[in-house]
């Protein structure tokens, strides 16, 4: 569905037709706060990865996930601009609010993708540029272009586009999809269905305005309150898992546990707001939570990484 | 008679932003793409 067919229509400009954005309306469009996570959990799986990779081509790894995902979020806004322009959450981003062109940003994006893919391919290797390159894909044709707007299950497949990064930092420093990175992958999958779902539930009515079939007003309320207590038990349980499979200690698995629960007791609250709640405080407590503790969750891997390098690094120089 | 275009203060402020902007980065991919060939010629791996 397309609310507005021209994309160009949005797009406002001085009398002679030269663009008025600044910089900063550029940098908007890379979605600098969903860059934020990536960059977080790309670093992530470059840091717990096994084998060792040089700095500054680390620092380049991160560079370009950053700008690949950047670049996708700008895809993402240049096909949205339609439905953004209606929703009260994106009405200011850059197209929709006419300080950048559609078709200014679909270069943008287009441009950045393509040199984040080849930048990573050239200086650190080819298997996590080609992941980016299927990340970027996914996120712009596979979920923008394709199920955001056909499907109710939406967001947990496009989810995948958003649980990549850490594979991708994982195969810059081994070359490698392993088991491991895949788990890494999954607390990402499994988390951003309950996360999104506690949006769209106060958010409903935004989603209905646009057409777009978010579970809540497609399968109903209760329906979504159940599938958010489904996944945040299964957030929960993956989230442990790295700490059972030997790549986290004893010591991350128990704060891994507290914070589960603690995703699991929200969810719960959210399963059981009334079903006249017009302000779903549960549902703005659980999307809150729900950002924290995917933070929380790779921190507390970081750090457990960094502890048992240290106690390593201290016990060679004893020996 | 070739009719030249008039930008307006705005667009000629944005401009400017975004030049400033848009010489940062290639300056940044100057150090970039040195730093990436230094390492890997040093580590033999070009």
């Amino acid at each position: 569905m397309t609310v507005i067919d021209n994309h160009e229509v949005l797009a406002k400009k001085g009398e002679n037709g030269l663009s008025e954005a600044s910089a900063r309306d550029y940098f908007e469009l890379l979605k600098p706060r969903v860059m934020s996570l990536v960059v977080f959990t790309a670093f992530a799986g470059l840091v717990l990865a096994p084998g060792h990779i040089n700095p500054v081509l680390g620092l380049v790894a991160i560079l370009c996930i950053a700008v690949g995902a950047g670049a996708s979020g700008a895809l993402n806004m240049w096909y949205d601009a339609d439905i953004d322009a209606i929703m009260t959450r994106t009405a200011k981003r850059p197209i929709p609010a006419g300080r950048v062109s559609p078709s200014e940003a679909l270069a943008f994006g287009l441009v950045l993708s393509g040199f984040s893919v080849t930048i990573l391919g050239l200086a650190v290797n080819w298997l996590s540029a080609a992941i980016l390159a299927f990340t970027i894909f996914f996120y712009a044709v596979v979920y923008t272009m394709w199920l955001k707007r056909s499907t109710p299950q939406n967001i947990v497949i496009g989810g995948a586009a958003g649980a990549f990064p850490p594979v991708i930092g994982w195969a810059c420093v081994t070359g490698n999809v392993t088991i491991e990175s895949v788990v890494l992958f999954l607390i990402i999958f499994l988390w951003t269905p309950a996360h999104f779902w506690a949006l769209a539930l106060f958010k409903m009515g935004d989603y209905e305005a646009v057409g777009v079939p978010m579970l809540p007003n497609v399968a109903g309320i209760p329906t979504t309150k159940n599938q958010i207590v489904a996944y945040a038990v299964l957030t929960a349980i993956i989230g442990v898992v790295p700490s059972f499979m030997g790549f986290a200690s004893f010591g991350y698995g128990i704060v891994a546990t507290v914070l589960g629960v603690i995703f699991v007791h929200c969810s719960i609250s959210v399963w059981r707001m009334p079903d006249g709640d017009v302000k779903m405080m549960p549902a703005k407590k659980l999307f809150a939570f729900s950002i924290f503790y995917l933070f929380a969750i790779f921190s507390a891997l970081l750090i457990d990484r960094l502890v048992a390098v240290l106690i390593s690094a201290g016990a060679g120089g004893w020996l | 008679m070739i009719e030249l275009v008039k930008l307006t203060d705005a667009q000629k402020k944005s401009r400017r932003g975004r030049n400033i902007a848009l010489g940062l980065v290639l300056a940044g991919l100057v150090i970039l793409f040195y730093a990436i060939t230094i390492i890997k010629v040093g580590t033999g791996n070009v």
